[in-house]
């Protein structure tokens, strides 16, 4: 059947798209070369459902720049604008604060009680580039799970019923 | 992509700073010196813009040198140009961003400021440059 043929056809796809970013991930150099844009704080610079591509290096994190971190205790990185950077002349800490572009107020909120600055060990990679919508397809999968079962189920079924 | 047009700009982006005021500088409670100023911001970045720019990010940040620390950068005020026509500007401002130091060591300090600008595309690649504007100095005594 035609259709058969389509969902076997969109099953490659995927899976050329997973070997593609396993790709991506060893070439940029770092865990998650890839992140989706959950919140509005960035807008509209960049929007709910965009992707960003990440690069990690060794070079100091300097104020401007779009950084990805975590915060102990959140399950979901943060993508925002370093505002404010201090140095060390010796020992090469760098305290660094970031903030959303259309937030009002710093992060500070946002860090773990008593932490009043990031240290590049909590900064997953800068944001160098993006795509706008692609995202959305992870954030659906996400937050209505029921979905991606589904789809994923479906994708399956046709597999196994496949007459080929 | 996109983005390979974007390498064939060659931008010439201008701009000037004078600090018109200096609001109020204190040692705060907490130890640390803040500074308050009011500043005139000059620029002409309308030749950053292409078919593919979305929008660019400015801002401006003062940078210098204490013992403790070998780079402070303070953003001090920043700005969202969403098209070419508001890319040429003057603003006249106190800093949006407190001006604090880790330490009390602003007193006569020289510093830069440096305009910073990223332009975001509506696909692809990020570009990113900055004007360095030195020659600028805090007043030695607190007021």
């Amino acid at each position: 059947m035609a259709l058969t043929r389509q969902a076997l056809s969109l099953g490659m796809i995927v899976t050329s798209a997973l070997m593609i970013w396993k790709a991506l991930m060893c070439i940029t150099g770092c865990e998650s070369p890839v992140v989706v844009v959950l919140t509005g704080s960035m807008e509209p610079g960049f929007k709910r459902g965009d992707i960003l591509f990440l690069h990690t290096s060794k070079d100091p994190i300097r104020t401007g720049e779009i950084v990805v971190f975590n915060v102990e205790g959140r399950d979901i990185p943060i993508v925002h604008r370093v505002i404010e950077v201090h140095e060390r002349q010796d020992t090469r800490d760098v305290d660094i604060l970031t903030k959303g572009d259309s937030n009002d107020q710093d992060d500070r909120f946002l860090y773990t009680y008593g932490q009043h600055w990031l240290s590049p060990q909590h900064i997953m990679g800068r944001a160098i580039g993006f795509l706008p919508y692609v995202g959305w397809v992870t954030i659906i999968m996400t937050e209505k799970p029921l979905i991606k079962y589904i789809l994923l189920s479906a994708l399956g079924l046709l597999v196994i019923t496949s007459k080929d | 992509m996109a983005s390979l047009s974007d390498n064939f700009n060659s931008p010439s982006p201008s701009s000037q700073i004078q600090i018109l005021n200096i609001n109020w500088f204190q040692k705060q409670p907490h130890g640390n010196d803040e500074v308050s100023l009011t500043m005139n911001i000059t620029a002409d970045l309308q030749s950053l813009f292409t078919w593919n720019t979305k929008q660019v990010f400015v801002f401006l940040a003062a940078e210098y040198e204490t013992l403790k620390n070998s780079l402070n950068q303070v953003s001090l005020w920043d700005a969202i140009i969403p098209t070419k026509e508001h890319a040429k500007f003057w603003v006249q401002t106190a800093n949006k961003y407190r001006f604090v130091d880790q330490g009390s060591n602003l007193r006569g300090k020289e510093f830069n400021l440096t305009l910073h600008w990223h332009v975001m595309p509506k696909t692809g690649k990020m570009f990113v440059d900055k004007l360095v504007m030195s020659g600028f100095r805090l007043p030695e005594e607190y007021r």
